[in-house]
């Protein structure tokens, strides 16, 4: 019995960052519309778009390889699986333990790496630019992401995210190395999800565009699951850094019914307040320069070998 | 015993290169050769693997009476050798295998054919040597008949430059090697190992640097791997596969031999020494492969990455043993011989589709390939995943040794010392940085040479490789995803290996539930690549399930899109230069001080425009061109002494008498 519930709450952490994902993308488009005050579309409309795209026939290029028709389902499936691996609502869920806080880095960057491919099956200088790009992008957030790991672990003692979790409920304090990685991984959250300092979700047709030109020979269904896997990426970030750094709410799998509910509803304000702050971020900042990045991401990782430099000289820091 | 029948595997190699001699090289000869190898390499690998699983930390020991007359020539197979014996002798299973069908296409068969075994009995007497001077023999044995082998394409003048470049690197690290032995040996010249571990070591820090360079320079270590990027992939690919999966790896058992095992109880400023200049390895040696164009070279450029995060671990492990914190220093020698291992498996891997690329179109350079998956989908099938493995990426192999270094380096805090406290984090850096452009530097060769259009005729004609070469691939890629979904069986083989030189090894893994790996405790941290290879099976499968059954199947192939401006041409394409110029703008200016000109003709001129990349060597710049300089300088002053009259001579030969009379009579 207890192993079904078990299975029942960690099955319902991956239908739940399934189902949340689009609707925090289309919060977020709905209020960065009011702030450009522009009505903007309704909150549903993701759901709306992933709908219509499964309906329609994919229009796949002549000379696509059976890497491009499968490419879209593995980086979708990577993605929910490192999503469905942070805790959301509830810590120690049944699996938690298969994966931890690196293994999750490395799972984003296993679905980058087919992302990046992908956009190179088709031999066009619009794939080509995006892979490349990205591939820079991420050779400097995936550092810096590692070094945002060590940061945590070493306060926490630990790489598990639901440990990580748990150290953070009972012994929070503020600490500079926290404060470092806090900034960190917002810097690599902003640049791992293509967002505006460092790319713009929303454009076509500009050389500055990374994401969006990888994906561009894609069409129906295959769209449908690279959208869907951007929005979960979107809310794994969003997850992550209020399971590190905001887990008040979080409940223990093993409590009941009314924590998991208060779990919950805590995740829902979580995921509201991450996505306000993110479009009221973006808003008030101007898109840079492809080659700016570098900097803004050194930025992130400086500040991550910084908090871990500071831990590996005294632990209180 | 095991150790016999390893010798005489040594034995059965050397007399299948005596017979490659006398045999005319033909085909069916050279299959002979290789089937004869492969069987050899099976049997020994079968039997060190089992001196590594039940040995129960026992060695097995022999005593031929050949070699120096007072000491014989000692043979020993203990838990660490043993676990050398399995990588070397799978690799060169695997090459063998490969060699099968692609030896079929070698040109000059007459100059690999007698080297070939010899070079693979040669790397087997290095690990199961007992005594400095067998060691010697076989390590040098290993270096010459390796450089046959990168010289079996001589024709070619940058195979000649490479192969020069080699025998002088390789010369140079016998050469520190000799001397470490003999500091090891000492006055009373005892160069059996058991001796050289019962007599103290009077200067072992000198040793420790000599090792390094010795051993270093085989393996790959920066600033000693200038001839690696050369002579690797001037071989045969079944060759490149084995001097880069197996000999580096021999060098890195020669350095954990003598470091760990016979120099006694290390110091921590050594690890300071090997973890600074493996970071730097890392690092250097992905960005030095990030901008390559050539295949092959590439892939030798990663071996000079890998062999960093190897000596990192080793680095580790020295630094926790050195403060008599042997649990840790279990997990970081553990992660170092995983990652050998798995850099074995994948690296060779790699090397077998670059020679299947190169058999296929009969090119190395990137920028004449592409869309190569339509037209051999099994190699880069094997291929795509070599570089998943290589980039670190779950749930592969790569993958879990990396996780295991990561960890260790989380456990330094505790290290007492402050140069490692302020050198640990930046190396940990150092790492990830290496694991990301690695994994740029893979999209990059998998994305140029197989994916995309064709960029030239021969690649749109090229035509799959024969079973026995794929055969190789696919059964090295299965022991890629193996080792990434198992890996605590793999942790729990090594544990002898960490018993016997650190006395401590790791958790047993095999008790654990669902496989999972837990390096120190639960609470720390823990990965299951068997779960989470099943849940992305699963998640795939099931998105898969869902979008067809609920989901417009439709399916019409058309022009590629490209925003509306695509373009026929191929050359319109991203090239791996093109793919590799935004790193190359961040990190090249300082790395390698590159810099780019610009040859823009005015309008109306009707001559092409000119983009001219200029990339420096730093290193070679720093360390290699002064002393080739000065070499080439004195030479010429001396060449002036071939030119004296016989009086001339006399007097030098009599001047020289006088001189090293006076010396032997002040010598005090």
């Amino acid at each position: 019995m207890a192993l079904i519930r078990d299975l029942a709450l960690q099955g319902a952490q991956m239908v739940l960052v399934l189902v949340l994902a689009p609707l925090l993308l289309g919060f977020t488009r709905k209020v960065k519309a009011r702030l450009l005050r522009r009505r903007g579309p309704p909150v549903l409309q993701p759901y709306r778009d992933l709908l219509r795209l499964i309906r329609k026939e994919a229009v796949i290029a002549d000379n696509a390889s059976w890497l491009f028709r499968s490419g879209p389902y593995l980086i979708f499936a990577a993605t929910w699986v490192a999503a469905a691996l942070v805790p959301t609502f509830a810590t120690g869920l049944t699996f938690s333990w298969a994966a931890d806080l690196i293994a999750i880095t490395a799972l984003i960057g296993s679905a980058r790496f087919f992302l990046a491919l992908v956009g190179m099956d088709i031999g066009t200088s619009f794939g080509g630019i995006g892979a490349s790009r990205e591939m820079m992008f991420a050779s400097l957030a995936e550092p810096a992401m590692i070094m945002i790991v060590f940061t945590v672990a070493l306060v926490a003692g630990s790489t598990q995210l639901s440990n990580v979790a748990t150290y953070m409920l009972d012994y929070a304090s503020l600490r500079v190395s926290l404060g470092l990685a806090l900034v960190a991984l917002i810097i690599v959250a902003m640049a791992e999800n293509a967002r505006i300092p460092v790319d713009n979700p929303a454009t076509h047709l500009e050389l500055t565009m990374v994401h969006e030109a990888m994906v561009l020979e894609y069409s129906g269904r295959h769209l449908a699951m690279i959208e869907l896997a951007a929005a979960v990426k979107l809310l794994l970030y969003v997850s992550l850094i209020a399971c590190i750094f905001f887990p008040w709410g979080l409940a223990h799998a093993d409590a009941g019914p009314a924590a998991l509910g208060l779990g919950a509803a805590t995740y829902a304000a979580k995921l509201l307040v991450g996505g306000f702050l993110l479009v009221l971020f973006e808003t008030s900042i101007a898109k840079m320069r492809v080659f700016r990045v570098p900097d803004f991401l050194g930025v992130a990782l400086m500040l991550g070998l910084l908090g871990t430099l500071l831990l590996f000289v005294s632990r209180s820091f | 015993m095991p150790v016999a029948v390893a010798l005489w595997g040594v034995a059965a190699l050397f007399g299948a290169a005596v017979l490659a001699v006398a045999m005319q090289p033909t085909r069916v000869s050279g299959r002979l050769i290789y089937l004869v190898s492969l069987a050899v390499s099976l049997v020994t690998m079968a039997v060190s693997g089992m001196q590594l699983l039940d040995g129960a930390g026992t060695a097995s020991a022999l005593q031929l009476p050949v070699g120096l007359p007072w000491i014989g020539a000692r043979f020993r197979m203990d838990a660490l050798s043993a676990f050398f014996l399995l990588l070397a002798n799978l690799g060169a299973a695997g090459a063998s295998l490969f060699a099968i069908g692609y030896g079929a296409h070698e040109q000059t068969p007459g100059r690999v054919l007698p080297f070939y075994p010899a070079f693979l009995g040669a790397m087997n007497l290095v690990v199961l040597a007992d005594d400095a001077f067998s060691f010697l023999v076989a390590w040098e044995f290993m270096s010459l008949s390796s450089w046959a082998l990168v010289m079996a394409h001589h024709r070619d003048p940058d195979n000649r430059s490479a192969g020069f470049i080699y025998i002088v690197m390789a010369s140079f690290g016998t050469l520190t090697l000799l001397l470490a032995f003999g500091l090891l040996a000492g006055a009373a010249g005892g160069y059996a190992f058991a001796d050289i571990r019962a007599a103290g070591q009077a200067l072992p820090g000198l040793v420790v640097i000599l090792v390094l360079i010795g051993a270093g320079s085989k393996a790959g270590l920066v600033p000693l791997h200038v001839w690696l990027p050369l002579a690797h992939p001037a071989a045969p690919s079944h060759v490149s596969a084995l001097m880069s999966g197996v000999m580096t790896k021999v060098a890195v058992y020669g350095f954990v031999r003598i470091v760990f095992d016979l120099v006694g109880p290390p110091s921590w400023w050594w690890s300071i020494l090997v973890i600074a200049l493996a970071g730097i390895t890392c690092v250097l040696g992905v960005l030095s492969a990030l901008m390559q164009h050539d295949l092959k070279r590439l892939l030798a450029y990663h071996t000079v990455e890998n062999i960093g995060i190897i000596f990192i671990g080793l680095g580790l492990a020295l630094a926790f043993s050195a403060h008599g914190m042997q649990a840790p220093a279990a997990l970081a020698l553990t992660a170092a011989l995983f990652h050998a291992f798995n850099h074995c498996v994948f690296k060779s891997l790699l090397f077998f589709g670059a020679g299947a690329v190169l058999v296929a179109t009969g090119k190395r350079d990137m920028e004449h390939l592409g869309g190569l998956i339509h037209r051999m989908p099994v190699t880069a099938f094997a291929f795509l995943t070599g570089c998943i493995a290589i980039s670190a990426l779950p749930p592969l192999n790569g993958f879990v040794s990396e996780w295991l270094t990561f960890q260790a380096i989380l456990l330094s805090p505790a290290l007492p010392s402050w140069g490692l406290k302020i050198i640990v984090p930046a190396v940990g850096a150092m790492l990830a940085l290496s694991a990301a452009l690695a994994a740029a530097c893979f999209v990059k060769a998998f994305g140029v040479t197989f994916l995309g259009r064709p960029r030239t005729p021969v690649a749109a004609q090229a035509q799959e490789v024969d079973r026995a070469s794929l055969a190789a691939m696919l059964a090295f890629a299965l022991i890629c995803l193996l080792a990434g979904i198992l890996p605590g069986l793999c942790i729990d083989a090594l544990a002898p290996v960490t018993q016997s030189l650190l006395g401590a090894h790791m958790p047993v893994q095999a008790a654990l539930p669902w496989l999972s790996i837990v390096p120190i405790a639960e609470s720390r941290s823990s990965y299951n690549g068997l779960l989470v290879f099943v849940f992305i099976a699963l998640a795939t499968l099931l998105a898969v399930e869902v979008i067809h059954r609920f989901a417009s199947r439709a399916v019409r192939r058309g022009p590629a899109w490209d925003c509306g401006y695509p373009d026929a041409d191929p050359a319109t394409q991203y090239t791996a230069d093109s793919f590799a110029q935004p790193i190359r703008r961040v990190f090249g200016e300082t790395v390698f001080k590159a810099s780019e000109r610009v040859d823009m003709p005015a309008p109306g001129d009707r001559r092409p425009a000119r983009l001219t990349v200029i990339v420096r060597d730093l290193v070679w710049e720093a360390f290699y061109a002064p002393v080739s300089a000065f070499v080439s300088l004195a030479a010429e002053r001396l060449n002036r002494l071939q030119f004296l009259t016989i009086r001339q001579y006399l007097t030098l030969v009599f001047a020289a008498l006088v001189t090293l009379l006076l010396v032997v009579s002040l010598w005090p």
